[in-house]
């Protein structure tokens, strides 16, 4: 079975919209295997975003169901992370101490915070350095350049173990060369725990370069128009993006993009940038 | 013009001793009668002459609006907790609030002398009518302005309410409640002072009043001073422990 299983998902923001039949997403179906790196693709407000409240729970479809690890997806699940495009750090807490709040609030750590501090302690420092960011950790967010704050971001989202790491165009506000490292950074990061992987992106080498698999969306009504496997051998290096194989990928879903735009009678764009 | 850091810090001093020295030369120039206008030196004669006096009405002064400025921090806080962290409270007391705050203080003196007499009561609730306000509005401003970004990452972690409140919503509005108490304080002061005028039988207030029907501007003026004074220092205080505090706000003023 499954483990995240989208069925016929329908979702309209409030009573009027659905009223009126106004969804924000339309009948998403989708089928995601236990530790598998499923990337979702489209221009901005197709529903991307609104796909991640159904993911987390924040939202609730209005027609359909979502059932993640076998259970149904009823409110926030104990068992994601997520990271957002902002990093979101809290100013008033140093680096190691912002990873360290999900275990403030997260059951089973919650209730052993106190007594088990300095294990967790150690986990979170552990974690940052894994990331390249040992000797940051008793430094504030606001001392850290948006890459390094991206990372802590990454690290905040992954410190209580979920079995599944949402995250939503988390790499977006970063200049190419760090998004490069931190798409290996994420690379190496699912490669070692095997979580569960949703990754909201418009970037499409992003995608190809890290997905197993990679849905796109069309624009209202929100929709998956494709479904394309990535079928590139892991582990990947970043000198695989400049293959042809890799390329052809990319082009094949920039066009999918561009036709499906032109069919909504708006100005399509034909060459991949 | 290059402009020094001593320069900066001694900045106030300067403008406090050039404020001073044209008051007593505009005084002495125009020869401007005592009873009228007093110059900077005859109210610091008063000041050596009625010591005793005016440090006994400045300290019942202080500690009448401390009383009611404790007040209006517990009850400023809880207010403003409530109306920032609950939108219907928020759309419910909002109103009021506001048409409460717009009655003069100075109106609502004698109706307190009634019910509580003459003495502490008025001044002690003057400065906590006055004062709670700000309070309030910043605590609720500081919940209610809360990035939905970072109630985000805590609502998908399953978090309660009150576990947003307390590790993001309080520590963020701290910035804006040592803001509020900066305001408050001098408010705080301008309560007592007026109730003492009107209903009161001592403190600085009372002093003013008294100096003022017998004439003698310059002890009236002296009262007025050891007012500021006060307001200052406390004012320096809370700035103290808001950079001690919320250091993380003021980044950017602290960065050089």
């Amino acid at each position: 079975m499954a483990f995240v299983d989208f069925r016929n998902v329908w979702l309209a923001y409030n009573d009027e919209l659905l009223a009126q039949g106004q969804y924000a997403v339309e009948d998403i179906s989708l089928q995601v295997g236990e530790g598998e790196f499923i990337a979702i693709v489209g221009p901005s407000g197709c529903g991307k975003s609104t796909f991640m409240k159904l993911a987390t729970g924040l939202r609730r479809p209005s027609k359909g169901t979502v059932t993640i690890g076998g259970q149904a997806v009823n409110g926030p699940l104990k068992i994601t992370g997520m990271a957002f495009q902002a990093p979101s750090l809290l100013p008033w807490r140093t680096t190691v101490r912002n990873v360290m709040l999900p275990l403030e609030i997260v059951e089973p750590y919650r209730s052993s915070f106190k007594a088990r501090r300095d294990e967790y302690e150690a986990r979170a420092r552990q974690l940052l350095q894994s990331v390249g960011l040992g000797g940051y950790e008793d430094k504030f967010p606001w001392q850290l350049s948006g890459g390094m704050q991206q990372r802590a971001s990454i690290c905040r989202a992954l410190v209580h173990e979920p079995k599944m790491l949402l995250l939503d165009e988390p790499f977006g506000a970063l200049d190419a060369f760090t998004r490069e490292e931190l798409w290996c950074t994420l690379r190496d990061l699912h490669a070692a725990q095997k979580f569960n992987v949703i990754l909201v992106t418009h970037d499409l080498r992003e995608s190809v370069f890290l997905a197993d698999t990679v849905y796109c969306m069309s624009k209202s009504p929100g929709r998956f128009v494709v479904r394309r496997e990535v079928e590139l051998p892991r582990p990947r290096d970043l000198e695989v993006t400049y293959t042809p194989q890799f390329t052809d990928i990319v082009h094949e879903l920039r066009g999918h993009i561009g036709a499906f735009r032109n069919k909504d009678g708006k100005s399509g764009i034909a060459v991949p940038q | 013009m290059v402009i020094t850091k001593t320069m900066e810090r001694w900045s106030p001093l300067v403008v406090l001793l050039a404020v001073l020295l044209l008051w007593q030369l505009a005084v002495m120039g125009f020869s401007i009668p005592e009873y009228i206008f007093p110059s900077p030196t005859q109210i610091a004669a008063q000041f050596a002459e009625f010591k005793g006096p005016l440090l006994e009405a400045a300290w019942k002064t202080f500690w009448v609006t401390m009383l009611g400025f404790a007040l209006s921090i517990v009850v400023g806080v809880l207010l403003g907790f409530l109306i920032g962290s609950s939108r219907l409270a928020y759309t419910a007391l909002y109103p009021l609030m506001i048409g409460f705050n717009a009655v003069p203080k100075a109106a609502i003196v004698p109706i307190l002398v009634v019910w509580f007499g003459i003495g502490l009561g008025p001044g002690v609730l003057t400065a906590f009518l006055i004062s709670f306000f700000p309070i309030t509005v910043n605590i609720a401003t500081g919940l209610a302005t809360l990035e939905p970004e970072l109630e985000d990452v805590l609502r998908v972690l399953g978090a309660r309410r009150w576990d947003v409140l307390v590790k993001v919503g309080l520590p963020r509005s701290l910035p804006y409640f040592f803001g509020s108490l900066k305001i408050a304080i001098t408010l705080a002061f301008v309560g007592t002072v007026l109730a003492e005028m009107t209903a009161g039988d001592s403190g600085i207030g009372y002093l003013m009043q008294t100096a003022g029907s017998q004439q003698r501007m310059s002890l009236a003026f002296a009262g007025l001073v050891t007012i500021g004074a006060m307001a200052m220092a406390m004012y320096e205080l809370f700035s103290w422990v808001e950079k001690r505090t919320t250091g993380w706000a003021h980044r950017g003023s602290q960065a050089d």
